[in-house]
């Protein structure tokens, strides 16, 4: 028992760890969320991550530049998902399946290339803390608003791949919501025909948003390798895709849902390390079962009711009725 | 629909067997494939002598491995140590290595024993507790064979079988020094673990570092913390951050997911101690010290068995005392650290220290 | 109508390659990379094939594999059939297989094998079952999404696994050797299921291949067959539900509602079937062959409990593929359950053979996944052609 630490630095270490572990499935479901808002559901998530956090990585640990390896994870995710586009539209296969496939590609595509370029587990100088001091403001301080009692502490102690995961909720929100692209997503996710019929292209709106939605699972990737661990291992996302395909789900298919759900796993996650760290009486299994035994406990409670995109895995053909 | 795809499978599978058919005649050939491998094998005897430390003769070696040989674990160290004999015994054309990586699924790992068994390979290595049962079932197929399996500690001389070798590691011993260590580097009196599942070699490990820690200083905190996974790299570092949040200036783990708590490590300028195999590559600054898994004479020995005509039956275990678990410090630790470390070390060898593990 | 008749035939002939053509596909792009790896494609492919398929142990090893792939589709075949999907099988089959340790544990010695077995293969299943009902009663009475509840219910099976592994159920001679490894202790051999050799044995077949003077394939089918291989009844278990959900889904009342309430709830619900019921029915009836498949494995292949990943080894996914592959038929699965399983097996051969890292193997069976899903849309054209010219009637879809 560490019996210094108080009540309130546990509650900032949780909410610390919590946003931390929430990037990566903050970015990998927003983006899928988009995908199955538009009607495509991509289970290909896991094996978009592992290739985007192996691209960035070997980016960054060849050239040293944490943006070029950013810019390969975002481009080589992107990539998978045309790829994920052109088979689930363009040749309608059954999309569940080649989510799969793409899956299993993406995991051994990016061991393959591990094993072939690095062999080795290695390290890099991934992107720092950010820890808002004046004195970068050219203030003749060195204090740093990351020194904030609580807040400071919680919030202004994280890497920039952190901030950009949270900043994407708003933006996902509004585009979604407030702008001609969203209504198209919405429509092109609920009544295809109905959307062709006015006009919109439901190929290229669904092109758009799995490319989108791959190119967020490259960067949630590489938020693991060059932002939170640094490294890269093989199968190092360990299911996270999966998950994050599930909180999609957990978050009925909006953008506030998705992070609500995304913090209410990452914090009982977080909770659970303290709960072992702090020595408490709990068998360490029982405390790993924690976050997903909430998870579903949670959905449980009938507050919402999940509205499914209605075209939902749902290929699309013209004068189909 | 159904009806649809029903056939063409079906086509494709009687294409299999066709095509397998045809090519059944040159899976007949391998017994003369066998004995010419053997015979110029007898011919290069003299090879070795050369430039060879080792006095073996030539000897083919498969190992079927959990993880990767590149996992800075558990396969990585008996991996890095075949390589080394085979160096040492003058390369390939004396020691040949096969080996399976990332065997996880365990009926894919019995095949792959079977298979490198009948293939006429003279020790087979299953470098996982979870495949003894199917060891077990193999072994009595290939008497001139011999496997080696550990963790383990049963031979299965109780089944009537004589040719598989078993192997552990006593893992808390340089568990137990790394705990001194650790107690002797941390100024706020709090250590953080992060373990992968709390039983095997990690528990030993772990439950030996405690016990150091306790030892050197009693009111030291060690806070243990398991993920619940061998492979959940992004959660060991999440654990690692929790440690250091909780005020730990010294951490440490076990398993392949340790990496990623490394990775953090070494963003916070963490001191880490290591085990299983050399983490330092990883992070040199910060990979302070490691318990070495090395299993060079262990299997040197199985090897000199083996060509003895002593096909198993022997349990090894890795200690202090033998050799096989080495320590290794960085040379930036401390002088009294590491002068506490080695006397532990040497109590451990002497039978002084015992260490007493739940 | 002759031409269009022969016409009809050569796209039918097509439609019958076309998986073919696509896993010939995938082949070709992985032999560029075997080519960029240095190593000679032409021996990893014959390695492949060979290893899966051309003598007893391949084949042994393709059926002991197909076993557990072949009962988790069928498992996958009912739940989809129902518009359940059921991502949670490895979940199902690791309380299968751990409630199969247990009880052969607790009753091998007491009752007579068989009759363990018996216990066992029913209890996996209804663990299973009752496993998948968990989600499939939130599902149906509370609307919470079942991919999201069965991913939970994988994790949780697994740390109870090794709550239990660790402690009430470890391998007595583990915590007296110190050594601590999750894993119990052997089961009684009485209850192992029998293998094939030793059916073969209890029919009084005559002795070895060698004896009887075959050679070539046969010889290498009747090894598989008498000789010792690791090919288990499992197999036959397997089997015999294909069939059973065969006639289950096509040929009972209760089937068929199932797959109505798949093809149309609004409908289904209209005609007075009580789909919530339905649809927990075909998930517990989707989870108990999960559960099967793990008591199999256990009684069949493992004899012990260990790391419940290790015993699951991707079946859940994997079962996701072969009912998929098989069209979600029942039938379908048992030749596409082969194809899987020896792709997997030769993959591993073929790693072995070349020394190729086995990653390139998984990335290969995704390749070829993409490529035949992606293939379906030419043979679907043609159907919807044949349908709107009308020169041919449709045939069963």
């Amino acid at each position: 028992m560490s019996g210094e630490l108080s009540v309130l630095a546990i509650i900032v270490g949780i909410a610390h760890s919590g946003l931390r572990l929430a990037t990566p499935y903050l970015y990998a479901a927003i983006g899928e969320m988009f995908a199955q808002r538009s009607g495509v559901l991509n289970l290909g998530v896991e094996g978009i991550m592992l290739m985007g956090a192996y691209s960035g990585f070997f980016v960054t640990f060849k050239t040293g530049n944490l943006l070029l390896g950013l810019l390969a994870a975002a481009t080589v995710g992107a990539l998978m998902g045309l790829a994920m586009a052109f088979v689930s539209v363009t040749l309608q296969a059954q999309q569940g399946i080649s989510g799969i496939g793409l899956f299993m590609f993406g995991l051994g595509a990016s061991s393959l290339l591990f094993k072939t370029t690095l062999g080795t587990v290695e390290g890099v100088e991934g992107f720092p803390e950010l820890r808002f001091c004046l004195s970068s403001l050219g203030l003749n301080s060195n204090y740093c608003l990351s020194q904030i009692p609580i807040l400071g502490e919680i919030f202004l102690r994280h890497n920039i791949l952190v901030y950009g995961a949270f900043a994407l909720v708003p933006i996902a929100w509004w585009v979604l919501n407030k702008t001609t692209w969203g209504l198209s997503i919405r429509a092109v996710g609920q009544n295809p025909q109905a959307a062709d019929s006015l006009g919109v292209s439901v190929a290229r709106v669904r092109y758009v948003t799995v490319t989108l939605g791959g190119m967020l699972a490259g960067i949630a990737g590489a938020s693991l390798s060059i932002s939170l661990l640094n490294i890269f291992q093989e199968n190092m996302t360990n299911g996270q895709g999966f998950i994050a395909v599930a909180l999609v789900y957990f978050g009925s298919w909006a953008p506030l849902g998705v992070l609500a759900g995304a913090m209410l796993f990452s914090l009982v996650n977080a909770l659970q390390l303290w709960v072992q760290v702090l020595g408490l009486n709990i068998p360490s299994d029982v405390a790993v079962m924690l976050p997903y035994l909430l998870t579903i406990i949670t959905l449980a409670f009938p507050f919402r009711r999940a509205l499914q995109p209605a075209a939902l895995t749902k290929p699309f053909e013209r004068g189909e009725s | 629909m159904s009806k649809r795809l029903f056939w063409p499978l079906t086509l494709l599978v009687a294409l299999a067997l066709i095509a397998a058919q045809c090519a059944a005649p040159a899976t007949e050939a391998p017994p003369p494939a066998k004995t010419e491998e053997a015979a110029p094998a007898k011919t290069e005897e003299a090879a070795p002598a050369e430039g060879a430390a080792l006095d073996i003769e030539p000897i083919r070696i498969a190992i079927v491995m959990p993880s990767t040989t590149t996992d800075l674990a558990w396969s990585q160290a008996i991996f890095d140590a075949l390589l080394r004999i085979q160096e040492e015994a003058g390369g390939e054309d004396v020691v040949e290595i096969a080996y399976s990586e990332t065997m996880f699924n365990v009926t894919d790992a019995a095949a792959a024993l079977r298979d490198y068994a009948a293939d006429g390979y003279d020790l087979v290595i299953a470098h996982g507790t979870q495949y003894g049962s199917s060891l077990f079932e193999i072994a009595p197929d290939f008497p001139d064979t011999s496997f080696a399996w550990g963790t383990a500690t049963d031979t299965g001389e109780g089944e009537g079988l004589h040719n598989i070798f078993a192997y552990e590691a006593r893992a808390e011993q340089g568990g137990y020094v790394n705990g001194v260590l650790a107690a002797s580097l941390s100024k706020s009196g709090v250590i953080g673990v992060v373990g992968p599942v709390e039983a095997g070699d990690a528990k030993l490990y772990i439950d030996g570092f405690v016990a150091g820690a306790k030892a050197t200083n009693p009111d030291i905190t060690v806070n243990v913390s398991y993920t619940g996974s061998f492979g959940d790299t992004a959660l060991a570092a999440e654990a690692a951050n929790t440690h250091i949040n909780a005020g730990a200036d010294v951490l440490t783990g076990s398993a392949q997911q340790v990496v990623g708590a490394i990775g953090v490590a070494k963003e916070k300028n963490v001191p880490w101690l290591g085990t299983q195999s050399d983490q330092s590559p990883l992070a040199p600054d910060i990979v302070v010290a490691t318990q070495l898994y090395d299993w060079h004479d262990t299997l040197l020995d199985m090897i000199k068995k083996h060509q003895a005509g002593e096909l198993g039956g022997t349990a090894y275990q890795l200690t202090l005392k033998n050799g096989g678990l080495t320590m290794l410090y960085s040379d930036s630790l401390p002088e009294e650290a590491v002068a506490a470390a080695k006397e532990a070390e040497a109590g451990i060898i002497s039978g002084e220290i015992t260490i007493d593990i739940e | 109508m002759q031409t269009r008749l022969k016409r009809f035939r050569f796209e039918r002939m097509l439609d019958l390659l076309l998986p073919l053509i696509a896993v010939v596909g995938a082949l070709i792009i992985g032999a560029v990379i075997l080519v960029l790896l240095d190593k000679n494609p032409l021996d990893a492919y014959q390695a492949m094939i060979t290893g899966a398929f051309a003598n007893k142990n391949g084949l042994a090893d393709t059926l002991v594999k197909a076993t557990p792939l072949l009962l988790v589709g069928l498992g996958i075949v009912i739940a989809f059939r129902a518009s359940v999907i059921n991502i949670g099988a490895e979940g199902q089959l690791i309380v299968g297989a751990m409630l199969t340790t247990y009880l052969a544990l607790e009753l091998g010695e007491a009752l007579p094998g068989f009759v363990v077995i018996i216990i066992c293969l029913l209890a996996g299943s209804f663990i299973g079952g009752v496993w998948a009902a968990i989600p499939g009663y939130l599902k149906a009475r509370l609307g919470v999404n079942e991919i999201l509840s069965t991913i939970m219910m994988n994790q949780i099976a697994i740390q109870i696994s090794f709550f239990l592994l660790r402690g009430p159920m470890i391998d007595p001679a583990e915590i007296e050797a110190g050594t601590n490894i999750p894993h119990s202790a052997r089961l009684p051999k009485a209850t192992d299921l029998p293998r094939f050799t030793d059916v073969a044995r209890w029919l009084g077949f005559p002795g070895s291949a060698k004896d009887l003077g075959l050679t070539g394939f046969s010889k290498e089918l009747y090894g598989l067959l008498v000789e010792p291989t690791r090919l288990h009844t499992g197999l036959l278990i397997a089997i015999i539900m294909a069939i059973l959900v065969y006639v289950f889904l096509w040929r009972t009342t209760i089937g068929y509602r199932i797959r109505a309430v798949g093809l149309n709830p609004s409908a289904s619900r209209y005609a007075g079937i009580d789909v919530p019921g339905y649809t927990v029915l075909s998930m517990a009836l989707s989870g108990a062959f999960a559960g099967l498949a793990g008591a199999v494995e256990i009684l069949g292949l493992h004899h012990r409990m260990f790391e419940p990943l290790a015993v699951s080894a991707g079946y859940g996914f994997s079962g996701i593929v072969v009912a998929l592959f098989g069209k979600l038929h029942p039938l379908g699965a048992i030749p596409s359950s082969l194809l899987f399983g020896g792709l997997l097996v030769g993959g591993d051969k073929m790693q072995r053979a070349v020394q190729v890292p086995q990653v390139l193997v998984t990335a290969l069976l995704g390749l070829v996944v993409l490529f035949v899903v992606s293939s379906e849309i030419w043979s679907r054209r043609r159907a919807s052609r044949r349908v709107s010219t009308q020169s041919i009637p449709e045939t069963t879809s």
